[in-house]
């Protein structure tokens, strides 16, 4: 074996530990990912490699598949935000034909799973398994059940009021805040000059995958498979071995096409052991997908948020104070925090203060960007105000307290992209229709590692890639097979990309723009150690050289100094005579970073008698570092911008305070956006090859709706501080500006 | 306190019973159409149509009696057992797993459940198999000639205007529907042509993007 080896320090901080590992690798003489410029695969545009499926309707999503014999779950959930099951009675439904399996709240394994003590709408109280999902439907009505209401809210800021109904047992309903704090607010405060103090509204939204949450269960001699549309097979496993109390090599998760998750499929799911309980029971495979209301209702959400912002500054601009206070809910599962910083800018004093709700409400997940967007809304908002009151352009006021030089690059490249010049000096007039521009940024963190990877060199010529990883729709595989096919001389049709199977080696859940940088460096590391195997096997034999002295490329391994001496990519594979070669490799440093900033300039058409808000036109600001696929990143960006116009104009979560459920569980009064509101996006890349592989999922998605806010200000004097910005909203903030 | 006012003084003392009977949400759903979404975002029970409750058994009620049904299918023909009440995307996916058309909202409000029925797009989710019979039924896997993809297909590969892909059958039949009917759109067109469907990848300007390029392949002849 010639093959050289140096060791790497890997450093992983995990809740605020630090470890230091030292691994393996093969010492390539390549230090990064090189010059992208002269690569065919890497950092270049290419198609989807499974486009084709997706178009023709073959793509199998979780939600297409079918086992032999397979039946359909459905559950039974409260339909009060609080209540006490007394009595419960299935016989209705057991007796109809075709129910193969009841669960009930006492049932064994059940605990934890159904409740007797409901606390909101949706929870989980008896499940069925019959054999069309008709029937399902008609056991689960079926099931009869006697609920005791119990006092309950669902609101935030009613639920710290006092007397309100407690959520937990063992806790009030608003945590102890949690303060950070720098500096000495009073004394910044009394040395501004101009201060602005403001309180900013967001709502709770959804993330709205369009295929729901669920899986398909099948036992066999114990061992329980399970296909699952979720982001994280791992943590699927885990969850699943350690309910069931069966070792995780006793669980298999596979999940291959899914429809979206957004953050709220990166963990096991309630739902998939309620699949799984009731396959065993039945004895035959349960499929269990959610519908669109129990999605809405039960899957997750953002926190909304209550800011009450103050800033101070000098006459120049430059910031002195801030302080915040800030509550939001996160229903049943509290946890409302919002970045603990002045977020973004630097301000020498601060206090930062923040209380939990809990609400009967549905537990909050991760969504796009967790607590950034609200963070980002209520600065941005403020920093508007702030430079309004100042008489300043808000991109100046910005630029001169923002610490991150490579933000300020991108504010800098956006406004001229967008023309922030043509910006109205001073808000439109309160009449007509009118257009205005606003700015809005936002940083996050993203980074990668906890990653193996396989390689499999068959005799033929054949590559496969194996990794436990999953493609959340932003293109994964693709970019598994662009590493590969680069570094083998090979195409995109060579190379065989397998994911999605926990018998793969493991990688983390898809989610927090961490993928690509994960699997990327272990890719990379896995088709290197691959490659110089494969060479190690005749290089010295054949041509005399070391593996170090080959190349693959265009179907061919090369001498690198001279090129004549050559032999096809099969002659090479056909050298490892009947075995093929496998090897592992793993996430290694020095190919990825994390740490994006993201920019975006938006201009809007506010119609002053009707209220409406209409985003014309959007300027997008982000970096990734390298760009593994330009094509698949800018249709991110996208993604990140529509979903943010949504956050900022459209979607929220309206709660009946008395009946204490949600009243849009549906695609039509939850309004996500269609084709008449999609504006023009000018997708802008600020290029950073060096930093290596850094994720986009979350960071477009985090300006937008600050932007919006800002543009509607500029352009006819509406300051609007609660998203969605609905009509309504424009119209009191008009008539307030017309009083004002 | 307005919160907690219609609570009941002492709500051990008050109990309240879960519907007890079936409802047959479906063909509820069915019936009701044209209201169903003001009565569904107020409906007292979330889950369950309540108002359906009648005391009967399931199978006297119409709507859950087998028929045998003939079904004209991407130009071959199913014959299938289904209970009356069926939905044309149910048969399709659950009985004959022809899966590309998505069942997403279950309400005719976000198109992925869209196949074409006599040359016209039509919200699978929200007709009834019965209704599809002796109808020409085209859905997302008839689209392509073989191996050789539609215009469309193509043109939303080249300008990748699918990520997850769960919106995207939809999508795609609905921008040939369009170009169809009109093969050289506007932007304008494009945009109405495809308000039916929802995608939240955010896929659309990509889509509109596709759109007019396919027009352009198929006005050059394909
Ligand atoms: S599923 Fe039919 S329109 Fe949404
Ligand atoms: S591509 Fe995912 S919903 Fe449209």
């Amino acid at each position: 074996m010639q093959i050289k080896m140096k060791k790497v320090k890997i450093v992983t901080r995990r809740r605020g530990e630090t470890t230091e590992t030292w691994i393996d690798v093969p010492d390539t003489g390549e230090e990064g990912w090189g010059d992208v410029a002269g690569m065919k695969y890497v950092g270049q545009r290419h198609q989807r490699i499974d486009a084709v499926e997706k178009v023709t309707g073959r793509a199998k999503y979780t939600y297409d598949m079918k086992l032999p014999g397979m039946l359909y779950g459905k559950i039974l959930r409260s339909a009060y935000p609080r209540a006490r099951v007394v009595r419960i009675d299935a016989s209705k439904a057991a007796a109809l034909p075709g129910v193969k399996a009841i669960i009930l709240p006492d049932d064994e394994g059940a605990a934890d799973l159904l409740r007797r003590e409901c606390r909101y709408a949706g929870q989980e109280v008896a499940a069925v398994a019959a054999t069309t999902l008709e029937i399902a439907e008609d056991a689960m009505n079926l099931i009869e059940v006697q609920y005791t209401e119990l006092p309950f809210v669902v609101h935030a800021d009613k639920a710290l009021e006092s007397g309100a109904a407690q959520v937990q047992d063992d806790r009030p309903n608003g945590s102890e805040p949690r303060v950070n704090e720098q500096g000495d607010i009073n004394v910044g405060f009394a040395e501004s000059e101009v201060t602005v103090e403001a309180g900013y509204k967001t709502e709770v939204h959804t993330h709205v995958s369009l295929e729901t949450h669920g899986s398909i269960a099948h036992w066999e001699n114990g061992k329980l498979t399970v296909w699952a549309s979720t982001q994280a097979i791992s943590a699927t496993q885990g969850g699943l071995s350690q309910f069931f109390g069966i070792p995780n090599s006793d669980v298999r998760v596979i999940k291959d096409h899914m429809g979206g998750g957004f953050g709220s499929k990166l963990g096991p799911r309630p739902e998939y052991a309620v699949a799984a309980l009731l396959a065993r029971k039945a004895g035959v495979p349960v499929k269990l997908m959610l519908t669109r209301k129990e999605e809405h209702i039960t899957t997750g959400n953002r926190p909304d948020s209550f800011q009450n912002v103050k800033i101070g500054a000098k006459k120049n601009g430059k910031l002195v104070a801030y302080r915040r206070e800030n509550f939001g809910t996160g229903g049943i599962a509290g946890r409302a925090s919002i970045p603990g910083q002045p977020y973004l800018y630097e301000v020498p004093n601060f206090r930062v203060e923040q209380t939990d709700v809990y609400t009967h409400g549905g537990p909050q997940t991760a969504l796009r960007a967790p607590g950034h967007p609200q963070a980002a809304f209520a600065m941005e908002s403020v920093m508007d105000e702030l430079a309004a009151a100042l008489d300043m352009d808000p991109m100046a006021v910005r630029q001169m307290n923002d610490p991150d030089e490579t933000r300020r690059n991108m504010v800098t490249l956006g406004a001229e992209r967008f023309g922030w010049d043509k910006r109205r000096a001073t808000p439109g007039p309160a009449t007509g229709i009118q257009r205005g521009m606003g700015m809005g940024a936002g940083v996050w963190g993203g980074g990668g590692g906890r990653t193996k990877a396989e390689g499999v060199i068959h005799p033929d010529g054949s590559v496969e890639i194996r990794c436990g990883t999953q493609d959340v729709g932003v293109g994964t595989k693709t970019v598994i097979a662009q590493i590969a096919a680069e570094e083998f001389g090979l195409t995109l049709d060579d190379i065989i990309v397998k994911i999605g199977d926990t018998n793969y080696p493991p990688s983390g859940g898809s989610g927090g723009s961490t993928t690509c940088a994960s699997v990327s460096p272990a890719v990379k590391n896995t088709v290197q150690m691959a490659r110089l195997k494969l060479f190690d096997t005749f290089a010295s034999s054949t041509f005399g050289v070391s593996p170090h002295d080959l190349e693959a490329k265009d179907g061919k391994v090369y001498v690198k100094s001279d090129p004549s001496k050559s032999m096809t990519w099969q002659q090479a594979a056909a050298q490892l005579g009947d075995e093929p070669l496998v090897v592992q490799g793993q996430w290694v440093p020095g190919l990825s970073s994390s740490g994006v900033p993201a920019v975006q300039f938006i201009e809007v058409e506010v119609n002053t008698a009707t209220g409406v808000v209409k985003v014309v036109r959007v300027v997008a600001v982000n970096t990734s570092g390298l760009i593994m696929n330009p094509l698949l990143w800018e249709s991110q960006v996208n993604g990140g911008v529509l979903m943010g116009i949504g956050y900022g104009l459209y979607e929220e979560r309206i709660m009946d305070p008395r009946a204490g459920y949600m009243v849009n569980p549906n695609l039509e009064a939850y309004r996500v956006m269609g084709a008449m509101e999609i504006p023009e996006i000018e997708v802008v890349a600020y290029n950073q090859p060096e930093r290596g592989v850094i994720g986009i999922g979350e960071p477009p998605f985090i300006p937008t709706a600050p932007a919006i806010a800002n543009a509607v200000y500029n352009a006819c004097g509406a300051r609007v501080r609660a998203i969605p910005i609905t009509p309504d909203k424009v119209l009191a903030a008009l008539a307030e500006r017309r009083e004002g | 306190m307005s919160e907690d006012q219609h609570l009941h003084s002492d709500p051990q003392e008050t109990p309240s019973t879960e519907t007890t009977d079936l409802s047959l949400s479906r063909r509820g759903f069915l019936k009701g159409m044209g209201t169903g979404a003001v009565t569904a975002a107020v409906a007292p029970a979330i889950f369950v149509n309540q108002a359906e409750a009648k005391q009967q058994s399931i199978t006297e009620l119409p709507g859950v009696t087998d028929t045998r049904i003939q079904l004209r299918i991407n130009g071959q023909t199913h014959t299938v057992d289904i209970e009356a009440r069926a939905t044309l995307a149910s048969v399709l996916r659950d009985q004959l797993e022809i899966t590309g058309a998505k069942v997403v909202c279950d309400r005719g409000e976000c198109g992925a459940c869209t196949v074409m029925v006599d040359g016209r797009t039509a919200y699978s989710c929200t007709m009834l198999a019965l209704d599809a019979q002796d109808k020409e039924i085209s859905t997302i896997e008839g689209l392509a000639d073989g191996d050789k993809l539609h215009p469309v297909q193509e043109a939303f590969i080249e300008k990748d205007a699918l990520m997850c892909g769960f919106c995207t059958p939809g999508f795609v039949l609905s921008t040939k529907a369009l170009l169809d009917k009109n093969n050289n759109p506007t932007l304008e067109e494009v945009k109405r042509g495809v308000s039916g469907n929802i995608c939240r990848c955010g896929t659309y300007p990509r889509v509109f993007e596709a759109a007019l390029a396919a027009a352009q392949k198929m006005r050059n002849g394909g």
